[in-house]
């Protein structure tokens, strides 16, 4: 068995500042992470490992720098790592970055067989957008199975797959057939940690680097800027509201600022009054 | 590398400057569409609140606005088309199928695509739950055009493209992305970004049935079960009048419970910002702000909050934002409407006091 988990390497978002001037984000100096989502993917395909012995390849996109992350998913037990970098990728957005990763996936099938399983995290914290995972689906023509909680079943026999997938108002128990790509839903699952033979294996390992020539795209106007539909033409700060908030001052013990506060809201907010008051009455009588 | 929306001021302003005229092919794509979300026979309001918003596009564009029903049964379908009338859609394609009975990516992925590429909207507007982003996805790859997600503004510009404006960088700064030469225009809006337009009793439009052609036996993804929620403590924070939520300012776990008290006397929901769910604090299904639930109450209470952009843009619908914090610098009193320069741990618990005591006396009094 193969299972392919697709990372990226996001900036620590906690650390993200924008320039006040410029409105351009300070990349300099900002730590880098695997997606958080990601590591929920990462640790569902290392239980197949553990489970059947499944063979886990580690992907990304990203710059020549982004083999970092790779490296930190071999740390946790992950047996490969590729890195798809290349100039002519950058600007991709959704549709462009799922045409480029597509493609690596197809020579990651050459080169190391057909994968069974496609791991996404559900998104990315910085793109947010939950696309990418559905676009490769979609251009391998991998049954797509988004937002699962828990895989139930895999049966290699069968060739089926049993999962549980979050909806509106409960979960959906579904049953597909391999291949399909999973995009794992956060808390599904608790992630290991690295162990220190890992880490020396994944210190000397090879990082299988390919550019777009390598996983044979051809047609150069698919990828990166070119070859994204949506167009960034302005990037801006929120303005801020010119009326900050009116500032309830009132001296004295806390009993005394929470009911100045108490008739504040009720005096902006009469009709919240009128049925939180009617709630009342209700219950008790 | 490659997230979508990126901004790349420099490359995307140049690119931005030398519009091609739209593709041949492209320019009978018109109307502006909303998938409707409807799963157990119910509309998800997300549904009517893009029908609202799409209403004022179509308006602007001098087109029409339209619904896309999908389903099995007739009765629930019929209700579904009625109610988007009211809610301003001029035009409903209705695709009935017993395929179609429960979500599935692959059937409505087909049927949503097949619909567009027959009848092609220039617009195509889905919700940001679980259902749309899972469709949209997919019906964007297929049909190879551009998709924005979780825009918190949509418009039309002066050369009449969809302007769609969403965060960026967790929320750190906005940025407004179109598709100039591909249709249609897809986006989807979080539930609760948009306001719910006002019903109109009785207004009615143009049916128009599509026959998705399925046959169950060649969907390779079937429905096994469904597992309803019945956990009691499931928020429903979009929905609620009244929020409150609590962030590190509050300092522990236990204080939080301040929090839930205080709610639980205003009979509201709480919730809290990004790093309480990162701690543990609390579930990722009570998280409010960009990345997690948008809400509109009408009222809103943040204690210990300070106000990052990313909590900001999930509260900024809510008619009164009332703010806890110590720090009077704190961003929260910049788009909150009422603050108090307090410690919440003290406040809070005298607060739940101070409205328990004046909902009793009002009830004695009245």
């Amino acid at each position: 068995m193969h299972v392919v988990v697709c990372i990226k390497q996001v900036p620590d978002s906690a650390q993200i500042r924008v320039h006040p001037v410029t409105n351009t984000i300070m990349r300099q100096g900002v730590p880098t992470i695997i997606n958080p989502y990601d590591l929920f993917a990462l640790e569902e395909a290392l239980r197949l490992k553990d489970k059947f012995g499944a063979t886990v390849t580690v992907l990304t996109m990203g710059p020549p720098t982004a083999a970092e992350s790779l490296r930190k998913a071999l740390t946790f037990g992950a047996d490969r790592a590729v890195l798809l970098t290349d100039r002519y990728f950058a600007g991709s957005d959704t549709l462009a970055t799922s045409f480029a990763l597509s493609m690596a996936l197809k020579k990651v099938a050459e080169e190391f067989g057909k994968p069974e399983i496609i791991f996404t995290g559900k998104q990315t914290i910085d793109g947010d957008t939950a696309q990418v995972g559905p676009g490769i689906a979609k251009r391998l023509d991998y049954n797509q199975l988004t937002y699962i909680a828990r895989i139930v079943e895999t049966d290699l026999q069968a060739g089926t797959i049993k999962v549980e997938r979050r909806a509106e108002g409960g979960l959906q128990v579904l049953e597909s057939k391999l291949p399909v790509l999973i995009t794992m839903l956060e808390a599904s699952n608790e992630m290991r940690r690295g162990s220190i033979e890992n880490a020396l294996i994944a210190a000397r390992a090879e990082v299988v680097t390919w550019n777009a020539a390598a996983v044979g795209i051809e047609d150069l106007t698919k990828c990166g800027l070119r070859g994204s539909p949506t167009i960034v033409k302005k990037v801006f700060a929120p303005t801020a509201r010119t009326d900050k908030a009116e500032i309830v001052e009132v001296d004295g013990k806390a009993d005394a600022r929470a009911a100045a506060l108490v008739e504040a809201i009720f005096a902006k907010a009469p009709s919240v009054e009128h049925e939180l008051l009617e709630q009342a009455a209700h219950h008790y009588v | 590398m490659a997230e979508d929306n990126k901004p790349a001021p420099a490359a995307g302003g140049s690119r931005a400057n030398t519009k091609k005229e739209l593709p041949e092919h492209f320019k009978a794509y018109k109307h502006v569409w909303v998938a409707v979300e409807i799963e157990h026979g119910q509309v998800h309001s997300v549904s009517f609140e893009l029908l609202g918003e799409g209403r004022k596009l179509a308006d602007k564009r001098g087109v029409e606005l339209a619904a896309v029903v999908m389903g099995d049964d007739r009765a629930s379908l019929d209700a579904a088309a009625a109610a988007c009338f009211e809610y301003g859609a001029d035009c409903v394609y209705v695709a009935q199928d017993p395929a179609l009975k429960h979500y599935r990516n692959e059937t409505s992925t087909k049927v949503l695509t097949d619909i567009v590429n027959t009848y092609k909207p220039e617009i195509l507007l889905l919700g940001a739950t679980n259902l749309g982003r899972d469709l949209a996805g997919s019906v964007a790859t297929t049909l190879q055009t551009g998709l924005t997600a979780d825009c918190t503004e949509l418009a039309i510009d002066d050369e009449g493209s969809l302007a769609a404006t969403r965060p960026t960088f967790g929320g750190s700064l906005l940025c407004t992305i179109f598709t100039l030469n591909f249709r249609p225009q897809m986006a989807t809006v979080r539930p609760r970004v948009l306001a719910m337009p006002e019903r109109e009793e009785g207004r009615t439009g143009k049916i128009v049935e599509f026959d998705p052609k399925l046959v169950e036996d060649d969907v390779i993804t079937k429905v096994l079960d469904f597992i309803a929620d019945r956990d009691t403590d499931k928020a429903n924070l979009p929905y609620a009048d009244i929020v409150v939520a609590g962030g590190l300012g509050l300092g522990s776990v236990e204080n939080f419970q301040l929090v839930k008290e205080l709610a639980e006397v205003l009979g509201a929901e709480y919730g809290g910002s990004r790093p309480l769910v990162q701690k543990g604090w609390i579930t990722s299904d009570r998280q409010i702000g960009q990345t997690g639930k948008t809400i509109r109450p009408k009222l809103y209470i943040a204690a210990g909050i300070s106000g990052a952009i990313q909590h900001r843009v999930g509260v900024e619908g809510a008619d009164l934002i009332v703010a806890i914090n110590t720090d009077p610098n704190a961003p929260i009193f910049e788009f909150a409407h009422l603050g108090i320069v307090a410690d919440a741990v003290t406040l809070l618990p005298a607060l739940t006091d101070a409205f328990a005591a004046r909902l009793r006396v009002n009830r004695l009094a009245s």
